[in-house]
């Protein structure tokens, strides 16, 4: 058991960004998912709004997804692709019942991502390890990361307040 | 998962495997700590009521930590399932156990959409073989 937050081997660190992956997928597939699962009359409730909110959280997740695969590929561990996750993501998935419930869905992606990433920082920069692939460049890649995810928590909560 | 939830868990762990308080060795042991930071922090854990502990015979967990006990032990069964069910690890224990630390239980909940738990978790969790029995890889592992 490892107590107390720190990554202290590239291993570890291949490990944690494909679990970023593997949750930027479970994001990308569910916001892809919403809008077809609702039932007819809920679905053409949701608006221009919502629709491009999660046509924008779906593209940001694929392009985080890529970013965190780059670094993943220098440390030279497997990742598990897209279309497996999906057929999982695809098997276990449980609809939201209408709008507000995808607008929820989307806030606990949203803020999960954000509390992952934020830990896995946390840990990175506790740690004195010297992992082969440069420290900044991860380090830099997970800030950018987390900040978009913020504003992604901040994008859907505004959207959230001006319909209650 | 935080240092208190990790030693909650060592703890429910420890009483269901000497069936009755935790002792400081065995938490030292499931731990991989010195038994002066297992007493320091029974004593952490009895100041905010989440542990009851008798000297001598060892420690016990009040409701309140039972339940957060259990929260702690779902949340490493989803890591452990998940490593060894979407990620394919072999060493899964050894590795949720590296990764316990960094995962929280937020992120532990979006994990567990890809996976599939049995209602009675973390029941069925046996601490001897530290994994759950009903975990495939767990009945094939040595």
């Amino acid at each position: 058991m490892s107590l107390g937050q720190r990554v202290s081997s590239d291993h570890q660190l291949a490990r944690l960004l494909q679990i970023g992956i593997v949750l930027e997928e479970v994001v990308e597939s569910r916001a892809a998912h919403h809008i077809e699962s609702l039932p007819e009359a809920e679905r053409k409730q949701v608006d221009a709004e919502v629709r491009a909110l999660l046509e924008e959280a779906t593209a940001e997740s694929a392009e985080h997804r890529e970013r965190l695969e780059a670094l993943v590929d220098e440390l030279e561990a497997e990742t598990v692709s897209y279309e497996e996750i999906n057929a999982l993501v695809d098997a276990r998935y449980g609809p939201p019942e209408d709008t507000d419930g995808v607008l929820y869905d989307q806030l606990c992606n949203e803020e999960t991502a954000y509390k992952f990433y934020d830990d896995l920082i946390a840990a990175i920069e506790a740690s004195e390890t010297d992992f082969s692939i440069d420290r900044e460049r991860v380090l830099e890649t997970l800030y950018a990361i987390r900040e978009e995810e913020k504003e992604g928590v901040e994008d859907v909560t505004k959207i959230m307040e001006r319909r209650t | 998962m935080n240092t208190a939830d990790q030693y909650l868990k060592a703890i429910y762990l420890a009483q269901r495997l000497e069936d009755g308080p935790a002792s400081t060795g065995t938490l030292a042991d499931l731990l991989e700590v010195s038994p002066a930071s297992v007493n320091e922090m029974i004593g952490k854990l009895e100041q905010r009521d989440l542990v009851e502990h008798e000297k001598y015979k060892g420690a016990r967990l009040t409701d309140d930590g039972l339940e957060r006990a259990h929260n702690a032990l779902q949340t490493y069964c989803i890591i452990e399932r998940f490593l060894a069910n979407v990620l394919e690890v072999d060493a899964y224990r050894e590795e949720a156990r590296a990764l316990e630390s960094v995962i929280d239980d937020v992120v532990a909940d979006r994990l567990d959409t890809i996976i599939d738990r049995r209602e009675e978790c973390p029941d069925c969790f046996d601490p001897e073989a530290d994994c759950c029995e009903y975990l495939e890889a767990c009945s094939t592992a040595e």
